[in-house]
């Protein structure tokens, strides 16, 4: 490969001064913006997990007290939750890439992208404020009474604070879907965008129709609690569940829109470094749609034993188990592209295939749930606790790191240390299940989640777990390290250096400020890699010895 | 197709619909019965909202894309309703 | 060449689609953003029919009445304004949106009377909330008090809503009088008008609910 050099003129030197950076309107320096906000949440929102974690190495509390622990955990789920994982892909890699993917000069809107992220930053500030004022002991669910009526914590201050950062969830999505339906470059049908742009795009549906119920929830508390409009209030006869029901409205599919643009991520991932045409394209777009409608109907599987009745629970048992089959068909398809494909196991890839088994076991882990019975057993243990961060942590952050490392060369024009990145990826993987695993067992034994002290048996696999949390914690300090390393000493990547199909790989790395010096005109499908036995021999699958 | 100019006749009589409309649903107001009070007020909430975006806000004139914007927030609404009110009223 | 095209966007049909549409997405969220009222609103109402008639019988049905009138009056001018820039009347225009914007004061000036006299006769929800319900009445006054919540809520919000209209609707009038609109490029005024319809039809759904109970 010959040497590559940067181009002399791209997006980051564009200009320099400060302004040139909060002002801009450039959707690639806005992710940028987002990635450092995003960085920081994620380190305050781990350090929490790492306090807490260090008081669960024992039985008797003897680091943290009740109240103190309270409010590490929800500050761990609030942040991490709303301020890091629902932003993460879409507002980093969605923003930086969906418009290069369809060919066009920046989003529908680029001052709302702006603005979504000041928007971000308002409510990050708020809660962040909320924090340091004392924090909030609710649990990031909020539920009633006891946020209205009970908590003498912070719950007004993060309630605002989520509520505007729920507005610049919903711009994003807004320009998501714009943008995929007007800016798409000649000749790019939709069945002939990538993927990652589907997958966005269902994404965007889901931020656009659930976060407004969200956001009135959320200010119906802030209007109980302030103002004595007691809506939620039992006293006044007025039902608590139903700010359950307002709530998993959005946050069950608020899930869906931590993973769907992981799956995003994925279908990118997996074609290229098994250098195979992606199995199953339109099933996989389809399911993308198909996993965003269903996911507003499956919102129940929350409140089983809350008090819905049992005619409710049933119908939402049945459609959770139907959330099953697209996600099912993803997985598949996946597994399919792999068969018989030139597998190369780079970092990217190895994030990829973490991905895919994580979310394969928390996602059956969820059929657990969605099943009545069983959820009566285990509900409010931590076999929930392990099931969603195998979803969220195991699916898309991981996912989330897959992306940053494959589009890192693009977005910041060099390249990243492999053999680092790989140790981080393996680093990540263990520790991950060395946490999450045996918090299973623990659920499963009926371990409850959210107290800071626990009958001596359990020591053993909360020891377990707190070590695994440890190396996780490690897993994902590496790659902070070698990534901001490489801004400097990354050798530079030139514009394709995973030899990948796709519009945004055609530009220089890093694209210059309008991503491409001429409008791409696409003349053919998306993952076009050439059939196996026509490619160099390198690509060529080793033939069976005689058998 | 973007730029449709509606006849001010139009407009016109669209809201003289929304005015006899508005008396319409005062007068109904005065019926007895609960659950056809609601219904006819409905019914006529749900005509007035149709008048409004069909011909003021121009749903009419516009493309099949902006059509399902509108569609999927009313759908939505009913998903929300419906299973929401699947737990209400099969409590005991 | 037109000022108005941003560099990203390839002619001035292309710009004016996208931010239709993203209006269109906007008020989407609107709708759930109401709707999670309305089921609220519509549990309640199901499970405590009378308490809710008879807090409706303390709305003031002429105010609500008046108020409807003037807000549907006002998505008239509203739509006669656009049709105005879409020709090019820069007159027509900003009297038209001068109109609107003078009848959406209107309608936040008769609510504030009524919150006003709300407030007087101690309806509004919390510590100081009263019914003057003759004894016998089998209605359970809390259940008042949650009517009484709803409307406070939604009508809260449709202020809100109404006052951020009439912000728009200056802005808008403002801008056409500096004569920064033509027949080529009225996208604001596009705009505004299909905020102001949205906000109109979130009260047209709200008086039958709250004013006209039976
Ligand atoms: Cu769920």
């Amino acid at each position: 490969m010959s040497v590559a050099e940067l181009p002399r003129r791209h997006y980051l030197n564009a200009n320099y001064n400060i302004w040139s950076w909060l002002l801009t309107t450039d959707h690639k320096r806005i992710a940028i913006l987002y990635m450092i906000s995003l960085t920081l949440f994620f380190f305050v929102g781990g350090a929490a997990a790492i306090l807490f974690r260090l008081e669960l190495m024992t039985p008797q509390g003897d680091l943290l007290i009740s109240e103190t622990y309270n409010r590490l955990f929800t500050l761990h789920g609030v942040v991490m939750v709303f301020f890091f994982l629902i932003p993460s892909i879409p507002a980093v890699l969605g923003n930086f890439l969906v418009p290069m993917m369809i060919g066009a000069r920046d989003m529908a809107f680029p001052r709302l992208n702006l603005l979504s992220w000041y928007l971000f930053m308002a409510g990050g500030i708020l809660a962040i404020a909320a924090i340091v004022g004392g924090g909030v002991d609710t649990g990031w669910t909020f539920y009633t009474p006891y946020s209205t009526t009970y908590a003498n914590s912070q719950v007004m201050a993060m309630a605002m604070g989520i509520f505007v950062a729920g507005f610049s969830s919903i711009l994003t999505g807004m320009n998501f879907i714009v943008t995929t339906h007007t800016m798409r470059a000649p000749g790019m049908t939709w069945f002939r965008l990538p993927l990652f742009v589907w997958s966005h795009y269902a994404t965007a549906v889901i931020m656009v129709l659930g976060t407004p119920v969200l956001a009135i929830s959320l200010a119906l508390i802030a209007l109980e609690r302030g103002l004595g409009v007691g809506i939620f209030d039992p006293k006044l006869g007025g039902d608590p569940l139903l700010f359950q029901h307002l709530f998993w409205f959005y946050s069950h599919p608020a899930v869906y829109i931590m993973v769907l643009p992981s799956m995003a991520v994925v279908s990118e991932i997996v074609p290229c470094f098994a250098r195979k045409r992606i199995f199953g394209y339109s099933f996989i777009a389809f399911s993308s749609v198909a996993i965003a409608v269903l996911s507003f109907l499956v919102w129940g599987h929350h409140m089983f034993v809350s008090g819905q009745s049992v005619f409710a629970g049933m119908v939402f048992s049945f459609l959770s188990m139907l959330v099953a089959i697209p996600s099912a068909v993803k997985v598949f398809n996946w597994t399919a592209t792999l068969h018989k494909g030139s597998i190369s196991l780079e970092t990217p890839m190895l994030y990829a295939l973490g991905f895919i088994g994580l979310f394969t076991l928390g996602g059956l882990t969820g059929l657990f749930l969605a099943t009545l019975a069983v959820d009566l057993h285990v509900h409010d243990t931590y076999f929930i606790v392990a099931h969603f961060h195998y979803i969220m942590v195991g699916g898309a952050v991981m996912g989330y790191l897959g992306g940053v490392h494959y589009w890192w060369p693009k977005m910041t024009g060099r390249l990243y240390p492999e053999w680092w990145g790989r140790v981080s990826a393996v680093v990540v993987f263990v520790g991950f299940n060395l946490t999450f695993f045996p918090q299973f067992v623990l659920g499963y034994l009926g371990m409850p989640r959210r107290y800071h002290v626990y009958p001596d048996e359990f020591q053993v696999l909360n020891v377990m777990s707190s070590a695994g949390a440890s190396i996780l914690g490690l897993g994902y300090l590496i790659p902070l390290v070698y990534l901001l390393w490489s801004l400097k000493y990354g050798k530079a990547a030139g514009p394709n250096p995973w030899n990948a199909k796709g519009v945004e790989w055609q530009t220089p790395s890093p694209p210059p400020t309008l991503n491409f010096d001429e409008t791409p005109v696409v003349t053919e499908e998306a993952y076009a890699y050439p059939p196996l036995d026509e490619s160099s021999a390198e690509g060529e699958p080793l033939e069976p010895v005689a058998n | 197709m973007t730029h449709h100019i509606v006849p001010v006749k139009t407009y016109a009589f669209v809201f003289a619909a929304l005015l006899v409309l508005l008396a319409l649903t005062v007068a109904a107001a005065q019926i007895e019965n609960e659950v056809l009070n609601l219904l006819v007020g409905l019914t006529i909430a749900v005509s007035k909202a149709a008048l409004i975006m069909l011909f003021f806000m121009h749903l009419r004139y516009n493309t099949f894309v902006i059509r399902m914007a509108a569609v999927a927030g009313f759908f939505w609404l009913a998903i929300l309703m419906t299973l929401t009110m699947s737990d209400y009223l099969s409590r005991m | 060449m037109n000022t108005h095209l941003a560099h990203h966007f390839d002619d001035a049909d292309q710009q004016f689609d996208a931010a239709r549409l993203g209006m269109w997405i906007f008020l989407a969220t609107e709708i759930m953003f109401f709707g999670g009222m309305f089921v609220g609103y519509t549990i309640y109402r199901v499970n405590y029919p009378q308490a809710f008639a008879v807090g409706s019988s303390h709305l003031q049905l002429v105010a609500g009445t008046v108020n409807t009138a003037v807000l549907l009056l006002s998505s008239f001018t509203m739509a006669l304004a656009v049709r105005c820039s879409q020709t090019n009347r820069r007159t027509g225009t900003v009297f038209l949106l001068a109109i609107t914007l003078l009848l959406g004061v209107v309608f936040l000036g008769i609510k504030g009377f009524e919150y006003t006299e709300k407030f007087a006769t101690h309806h509004v929800p919390g510590e100081s909330f009263s019914l003057s319900e003759p004894h016998s009445s089998p209605v359970d006054p809390q259940h008042v008090e949650l009517f009484f919540s709803f409307y406070f809520a939604m009508t809260g919000f449709h202020a809100l809503h109404m006052i951020i209209g009439v912000a728009l609707v200056t802005i808008a009038a403002t801008q056409a009088w500096k004569k920064c609109f033509s027949a080529e490029y009225y996208t604001p005024v596009e705009i505004t008008g299909l905020y102001w319809h949205f906000v109109d039809i979130v009260w047209v759904f709200l008086f039958p609910l709250l004013y006209l109970i039976r």
